[in-house]
């Protein structure tokens, strides 16, 4: 028998609002199933439906259709048993503000039913873990954005989960910030924590995640891993194009031909190729003066933009 | 159906129990963050210390006895005597019902406290019984550091006034249950202004600093149904040393009144807290 999957998405469906006039669909009908040890995203725009489905993973919001089978449990009847056994980082902080550092980790474990030793021991651990020990008997108020993420991470492992649920984990936070989030997310992986995250940057899905599904409107457009969806959906290369708006409506309809695929996009013009430095040339051929030329390798970016027909981040 | 996976924790270290921390977890964080912050209870305490000295001893000054009490002379109940019960009452109503509005609205609202605490295997269930524990625990220490004032001035003239303390957690359930159901009403922080409307006429006509006597009847059986007015009838026929059957009456009041209004809470946190 094949291991079993730990979590298993059917037509999974969330309907917000009363039946009928206000009625609003978040996710339509989903399907996917999260492996034992393997870090899973979900990618899309803002309003994609990725929070919906991790409120509904989480056992916080109720299933509106379909099933979610969680470590073998049904969702919409195991929710505090499921509970148990998750950890929730949610996309905004929201960390204990009446309490101190470790206090925060104290209690959270408490909510667990874990004893009181017990829970000391974990706190101090994971506050290890979050690199916090320094700041343990401060208030929380004195973190700054990427500590108060981390402290939102370590919280979440007190139980010690078998399912990191991560929803927009480095959303808000500066570049340093995010690679050491990156990293402490990398170690758990390594001992086998199983990561589910939603984002809507595609270099943290690329870096993070071993498989991932693209999601728009509610629904899932694509399902791999990201190299896979880069090789299925997209060329080997990008030409990236800023020209002036005089050379745009000139040589706009020539560029066009040079390519089999191409996105016109506001600020730029995207040409997809697997050969980027022979496009180039003959975009500079036409007689185009490109104000910035830039021949990259493709990443899921262009994937959701192939997909969708829009840019991940507006 | 398939059974639960059940192989080892991939993680840190070893299994947790799969469980909730119950009301328990959600009383002993109120308890870690008063660790802090124990000098609010000492000036809830305060409050009604001062209405004592200034309505009870000041005015008590001037009208002696009470009328309708217990005639003049030696048994008649002096003014301060006859206030100080109601002032305990609305103590243990005021120390329960802050809990559950003031300190929950925020925590609901804005900080979003519970939102964090529900992704554990805590239910809307824990979290609003342990919050009413906690509010009614407070409620009840409030009332015992009043009562030892009210001692320490000479107030109590019978042993039945120890009657006080689990009347003031009677009390305290009932109210902190109303404010659970209030703070599910309330949209912004404006509202609380329509608490106060209702809460400072109860205060002070709910027989408070004279008794039901007074009013013309209607009146009377307008002032009966109040909340308040039983939590006062409660403490003040012990304080004043007449226990009876008829102290049974505003107990189940408050017992029915605490009970309702917990379960329409609870409905609504459920819809709130569980979109």
């Amino acid at each position: 028998m094949p291991p079993q999957p730990l979590v298993t998405a059917r037509r999974l469906r969330k309907v917000y609002g009363k039946p009928g006039a206000r009625e609003f669909t978040a996710v339509d009908g989903i399907d996917f199933e999260v492996r034992r040890g393997e870090a899973f995203g979900l990618l899309g725009a803002n309003g994609a439906g990725k929070s919906s489905t991790m409120r509904m993973i989480a056992c916080v919001s109720p299933v509106s259709g379909g099933d979610l089978t969680i470590l073998g449990r049904d969702a919409a009847t195991d929710g505090p048993a499921i509970r148990a056994r998750l950890g929730v980082v949610p996309q905004d902080d929201t960390v204990d503000t009446e309490l101190t550092v470790r206090e925060n980790l104290l209690i959270y474990g408490r909510y667990f039913g874990l004893s009181k030793v017990e829970v000391r021991r974990r706190a101090a651990e994971l506050l290890e873990f979050a690199r916090l020990t320094e700041k343990a008997d401060e208030s929380v108020g004195a973190l700054s954005g990427g500590m108060r993420r981390r402290l939102t991470i370590a919280r979440a492992l007190v139980n010690s989960p078998d399912i990191v649920l991560l929803d927009e984990p480095t959303t808000g936070l500066d570049p340093q910030a995010r690679h050491l989030l990156w990293e402490r997310l990398f170690q758990l992986k390594r001992e086998g924590v199983t990561l589910l995250l939603t984002t809507h940057y595609m270099d943290e899905a690329e870096q993070l995640c071993d498989r991932l599904v693209v999601m728009d409107s509610g629904r899932i457009v694509a399902e791999g891993a990201p190299a896979e969806l880069i090789s299925r959906y997209t060329t080997r290369e990008v030409v990236e194009l800023r020209l002036t708006d005089g050379d745009r409506a000139t040589y706009g309809d020539e560029l066009r031909s040079l390519v089999a695929r191409f996105e016109d996009l506001a600020d730029r013009l995207l040409l997809y190729t697997d050969d980027g430095e022979d496009v180039l040339s003959r975009a500079h051929a036409t007689g185009a003066r490109p104000i910035t030329a830039l021949v990259r390798r493709s990443t899921l970016e262009d994937v959701f933009l192939t997909l969708t027909g829009r840019s991940l981040v507006d | 159906m398939t059974a639960a996976v059940d192989l080892p924790t991939p993680t840190l270290s070893g299994r947790p129990p799969a469980r909730s921390g119950g009301a328990r977890a959600m009383v002993l964080r109120n308890v870690m963050i008063y660790r802090h912050t124990w000098p609010l209870l000492a000036a809830e305490v305060f409050e009604p210390v001062l209405y004592l000295v200034s309505f009870g001893i000041g005015i008590g000054a001037l009208v002696g006895h009470v009328p309708g009490t217990a005639g003049t002379g030696e048994g008649a109940v002096r003014y301060p005597q006859f206030v100080a019960p109601a002032l305990l009452a609305t103590a243990a109503m005021n120390g329960a019902m802050n809990e559950t509005t003031f300190n929950m609205f925020g925590k609901l609202r804005t900080d979003r406290t519970y939102e964090s605490i529900l992704t554990t295997p805590m239910t809307v269930w824990d979290v609003a019984l342990g919050e009413t524990c906690w509010a009614l625990l407070r409620g009840a220490l409030v009332t015992a550091g009043f009562l030892l004032v009210v001692l320490a001035l000479g107030l109590v003239g019978s042993a039945w006034a120890l009657l006080v303390l689990p009347s003031a957690l009677l009390i305290g359930f009932a109210f902190a249950s109303l404010g659970l159901l209030v703070v599910t009403l309330l949209r912004n922080w404006q509202d609380f202004q329509l608490i106060q409307l209702v809460m400072l006429p109860m205060f002070l006509f709910a027989t408070t600093f004279y008794p039901l006597g007074v009013y013309p009847r209607p009146v009377q059986l307008l002032v009966e149904c109040l909340p308040l007015y039983q939590s006062i009838e409660l403490l003040r026929q012990p304080f004043l040393g007449q226990v009876g059957p008829a102290l049974l009456v505003p107990a189940a009041y408050l017992l029915v009144f605490g009970t309702a209004s917990l379960a329409v809470a609870l409905r609504r946190l459920e819809t709130t807290l569980r979109g």
